[in-house]
């Protein structure tokens, strides 16, 4: 494998088809982001499916594989997926997933039949179609990475120069609306922006996968960051890596198509993201475990501790059968007065009964100052 | 409209919008004197939201005219600041407290123009006077509701506007953040600006405001809190389904 | 038609009707986009499955397919847990993962057997008919028509027996619950009916286009009435349709047949959308013409009927604006004279007492 890697990154081909896949990587990862933060992700699914018919009619058209026919043939037919949505949407009660929903299977289905139909025209190389369904990034040569880095410097100059109006767009569009900026021209220009992105991932992702190049790293990413820009610049660093890793992946084993490849690598960083940052799944249940936990003992030190003020004796010993009585179903209270008795707050006396240690009682008086009293 | 006469600060004349086919606001005219600080209130659905929203056309107006300081809407959108409600946005948005508050000068930036010292400067000092300098560093999904809605007005505050358009400002803050953001709105209307702001909470009108538009569809009556906030205009705005009703010169205090 | 096309619409027929039975439930509890989820993400359990027992239509094959449909939900309702993935950010991640190990299995170790990469996409009807169930020697038809069969018999059992359950928990969840109808429970059901549908038709039109079939005829129908039981009806009549049509285009330009009749199930909706009667495009606007000119007549007449009070006349700066231009105008006083509501004395425009109870009725009651 470490040699198969050496002879990659040394082999020209392999450096171009790298570069394409590293670039692609940065866009998606940028231009994802916009698409996360809007609540979008489902609409870039919708659009990288759309993109089929466009592909394949400009095929048919054009007659050859010319790739700028092919790029504009799939941007058309992803922004007329989008605007027939907007049409549905904005003039029936249909809601928007349905509205997707459609989208995505009449573009992708009118794709598929119009496969079939170029399949059969004299001279269609049949391979050279199918790369765009799941991606094959052995066929990027250096014309391919051209395009694939002058249309991503066009989204990614765009995005910096509308900076902080694609930030207003996603975070509160009416406010940014009446500060006089026209929100349909930026809501217009962020649909551009991704067009363009799945545009140049078509040919390394594949039209059926290429909505997770966009969704999973931003998600990846905003799990370990709070700030818009760091955001973004790690979302483009974990695309770009997940990108060249699924390129070599895909070259190094036989029978393994590229845009899957990908994928997976791209999806095993977000679901970790998600699982293990600060803010993650199981982080948040640790933290809620670790409170409930802590919660349930100051309440049994307290119930303790009001016991004894009864018997006027602060040290005065308790079964915990009664301790157990005012609490919840399902409340463990040995498991709490055995984690009060390893902080030296409780003591046993006798086979059933428990006491307040003296520094258990210091702790209750520090715990809760109203309830102090004589 | 002679430039001699002081124009009021706002003035809608036939002010009506419709959803579909339902009417929210039905040819509502109100003219909001220089310095005022009104409140709208009204039953849910009488359209304060809808008013707010339209006088900056947010939303299509059926008919209407809007005018600010004498000049159409359109030519004065710098005169007017807006503090929408604190639910109508993502607080899990990755930015920061002061970020958030710079956002009020891209406005006056314009197109493509980054913030720079200038306007990190004024967002800090607008944090200040909401009292909240301390957070300018922190996460806005870590604040509470009432610092959310201090940041929003603080946001409101760095666009130096002459007019103040608030849609619910003391929806579910806490009582500290509701006393600093009426002593912050005194301050503005002492300082000769305008503020409007749609009021849930019939209790604290007379104590806040000291002129009142009552809506319900269309306008039921507007003025000033002690000559038209009284039963007989809360009874033709909210029908019987209001307990509370005013009496002359009572000096209710919420607390 | 040959009895082998015959065979094939039998097939289409029985998949279209078994997927928009529940589609009309997922379109109203907003859930379209989970069935992109579910059907992606089966195949995952497809192949594994299909490794174990080498028989698409097993039965085995296709209930532990179904059940990663529903292992897929509950993953993403697991990940959507996360304070900062937010709901389709979700979906988003789960289902191409799933796909995309799917793929890679499929390319790598399944080559040259039943199911490649071309018939997860396409779907392969014209095929399934050549699977046929002999029994001592006789031909009793297609298999996948059998095991398809027990599918739709499946589903319409689960709506008639949960009709009422679906429905009030789809309408509102949480009164739902409040009566005891356990809503998480219906939903985790639906998901699995969803998911063991997807799975039969796999089969016929490949793991994309089922979402066609399952969301565009409930769309159409749901533009065309307001009965959730005429809804659902209507659904199946559209998916048939839609079906047997696709397969005729299908067969005409010599195309893919899953992927025509996706494409004319969109076309379906596209007529639907435009033409239907109260809902349709054409409608809409028709009746938003005619609201703009009921709302001119009534501010014509609610200006007339303060003048003639002595009531604050207030001169209409906006006039312009309410109609749009003299001709409107023009149009509206015409249709105001025509009704009799008002008439016309020496160039001016007075209310008749039609119009004046027009008035009354109409917008003081307001």
């Amino acid at each position: 494998m470490l040699e198969f890697a050496v002879e990659l990154f040394s082999d020209y081909t392999a450096r171009t088809i790298l570069l394409g896949a590293a670039s692609l990587g940065i866009v998606s990862g940028v231009v994802g982001s916009y698409a996360v933060l809007r609540k979008q992700s489902l609409v870039g699914d919708v659009m990288s499916h759309a993109a089929l018919p466009g592909i394949v009619l400009a095929f048919i058209i054009m007659g050859v594989k010319e790739q700028l026919p092919i790029f504009i043939g799939a941007a058309l037919s992803a922004v007329l997926a989008v605007f027939l949505i907007n049409l549905v949407t904005s003039n029936s009660r249909i809601k928007t997933d349905s509205a997707m929903g459609m989208a995505l299977s009449v573009f992708f289905g009118l794709g598929l039949v119009l496969l079939t139909y170029a399949q059969k025209m004299p001279d269609a190389n049949q391979a050279g179609l199918d790369k765009f369904l799941f991606g094959q990034a052995e066929a990027l040569v250096e014309k391919d990475v051209l395009i694939i880095g002058v249309t991503g410097l066009f989204a990614l100059l765009v995005v910096g120069l509308f900076w902080k109006e694609f930030k207003l767009l996603c975070f509160d569009p009416d406010f940014g609306g009446t500060m006089g900026f026209s929100m349909k021209s930026l809501d217009l220009l962020v649909t551009a922006v991704i067009v363009s992105a799945i545009v140049i991932g078509l040919q390394t992702v594949g039209v059926v996968l290429m909505s997770s190049m966009l969704i999973a790293p931003a998600v990846a990413a905003r799990q370990w960051t709070g700030g818009m820009g760091s955001m973004v610049i790690l979302a483009a660093l974990i695309a770009a890596v997940s990108g060249v890793t699924g390129v070599a992946l895909s070259a190094g084993f036989e029978n393994v198509p590229t845009g899957p490849a990908v994928i997976v690598c791209v999806s095993v960083i977000a679901f970790f993201s998600v699982l293990f940052s600060p803010n993650g799944f199981f982080t948040l249940r640790f933290k809620d475990a670790r409170s409930r936990r802590e919660i349930k003992k100051d309440y049994v030190l307290k119930a303790l501790h009001d016991l004894a003020l009864e018997h006027d004796d602060p040290g005065y010993a308790h079964s915990e059968r009664l301790l157990a009585l005012g609490s919840e179903k399902g409340f463990n209270v040995r498991k709490s007065l055995s984690q009060l008795k390893a902080a030296g707050y409780v003591e046993r006396a006798g086979e059933e009964n428990w006491r307040l240690t003296p520094s258990g009682i210091r702790q209750i008086r520090e715990l809760s100052p109203l309830e102090r009293s004589g | 409209m002679s430039s001699g006469e002081q124009s009021p600060a706002v003035r809608v004349t036939d002010l009506t919008v419709a959803y579909g086919d339902k009417t929210v606001l039905w040819d509502i005219d109100l003219e909001i004197p220089i310095g005022s600080m009104v409140a709208v209130v009204g039953p849910n659905g009488a359209g304060k939201t809808t008013l707010i929203k339209s006088i900056q056309g947010l939303v299509p107006r059926v008919a209407g005219v809007v005018s600010i300081h004498g000049k159409p809407y359109e030519k004065q959108r710098k005169e007017v600041s807006y503090v929408p409600q604190r639910g109508s946005v993502d607080w899990d948005f990755p930015t920061s407290v002061v970020d958030t508050v710079k956002m009020g000068s891209y406005g006056d930036l314009g197109w493509i123009r980054r913030p720079g010292k200038k306007e990190h400067e004024k967002a800090l000092s607008a944090l200040e006077k909401v009292d909240m300098l301390e957070f300018a560093q922190r996460q806005i999904s870590q604040l509470s509701g009432g610092q959310q809605q201090r940041v929003f007005l603080a946001r409101a505050l760095v666009q130096s506007a002459s007019v103040y358009l608030l849609d619910e400002p003391f929806q579910g803050v806490d009582a500290t953040t509701e006393k600093a953001i009426v002593r912050i709105l005194k301050e503005l209307t002492d300082g000769g600006k305008t503020v409007l702001a749609v009021h849930h909470d019939l209790n604290t009108v007379s104590e806040y405001y000291e002129q009142i538009a009552i809506l319900n569809v269309g306008l039921v009556a507007s003025g000033r809190v002690d000559e038209v906030f009284n039963s007989e205009n809360l009874m033709k705005a909210y029908g019987g389904k209001t307990s509370f009703f005013p009496e002359r010169k009572s000096s209710r205090r919420a607390v | 038609m040959s009895p082998h096309q015959f065979d094939i619409q039998l097939l289409a027929i029985i998949v279209a009707a078994s997927c928009a039975i529940p589609g009309a439930f997922l379109v109203l509890r907003r859930m379209s986009m989970m069935t992109d989820a579910i059907s992606h993400s089966i195949l995952l359990g497809i192949i594994l499955a299909f490794f174990l027992v080498k028989d698409l239509s097993s039965p085995i094959l296709i209930i532990g397919a179904a059940a990663s449909g529903v292992l897929a939900i509950s993953l993403i309702e697991a990940v959507n847990r996360a304070r900062l993935v937010k709901k389709d950010a979700s979906i988003g991640i789960v289902f191409p993962f799933l796909f995309s190990v799917a793929v890679i299995l499929l390319s790598k170790y399944a080559r040259n057997v039943h199911i490649d990469t071309h018939s997860v996409l396409l779907g392969e009807i014209a095929f399934a008919p050549f699977n046929r169930l002999i029994l001592s020697g006789m031909d009793l038809g297609p298999k996948s028509a059998y095991v398809m069969g027990s599918i739709l018999l499946l589903n319409l059992l689960f709506i008639s027996f949960f009709y009422k359950e679906l429905k009030v928990s789809t309408f509102d969840e949480s009164f739902a619950s409040s009566i005891g109808f356990r809503p998480r429970l219906i939903h985790y059901l639906l998901m699995a009916v969803v998911s063991l549908t997807c799975v039969g038709a796999f089969d016929a039109v490949g793991s994309i286009l089922v979402i066609a079939l399952i969301v565009i005829p409930p769309c159409c129908a749901y533009l065309l009435t307001d009965s959730l039981f005429r809804m659902i009806l209507l659904s199946v009549v559209f998916g048939i349709s839609a079906a047997v049509s696709g397969f005729w285009v299908a067969n005409w330009l010599d195309v893919n047949i899953a992927g025509s009749m996706a494409f004319v199930c969109g076309v379906f909706f596209l007529m639907v959308f435009l033409l239907a009667p109260q809902r349709g495009l054409f409608g809409i606007m028709r009746e938003k013409r005619k609201q703009r000119m009921d709302f001119a007549e009534a501010s014509l007449l609610v200006s007339l009927y303060n003048q003639e009070r002595g009531e604050s006349v207030k001169n209409h700066p906006d006039s312009r604006s309410m109609f749009r231009s003299a001709d409107f105008a023009s149009k509206v006083v015409e249709f105001l004279k025509q009704k009799g509501e008002i008439a016309v004395a020496g160039g001016k425009l007075f209310l008749t007492e039609k119009g004046r109870e027009r008035v009354r009725t109409t917008v003081e009651g307001r």
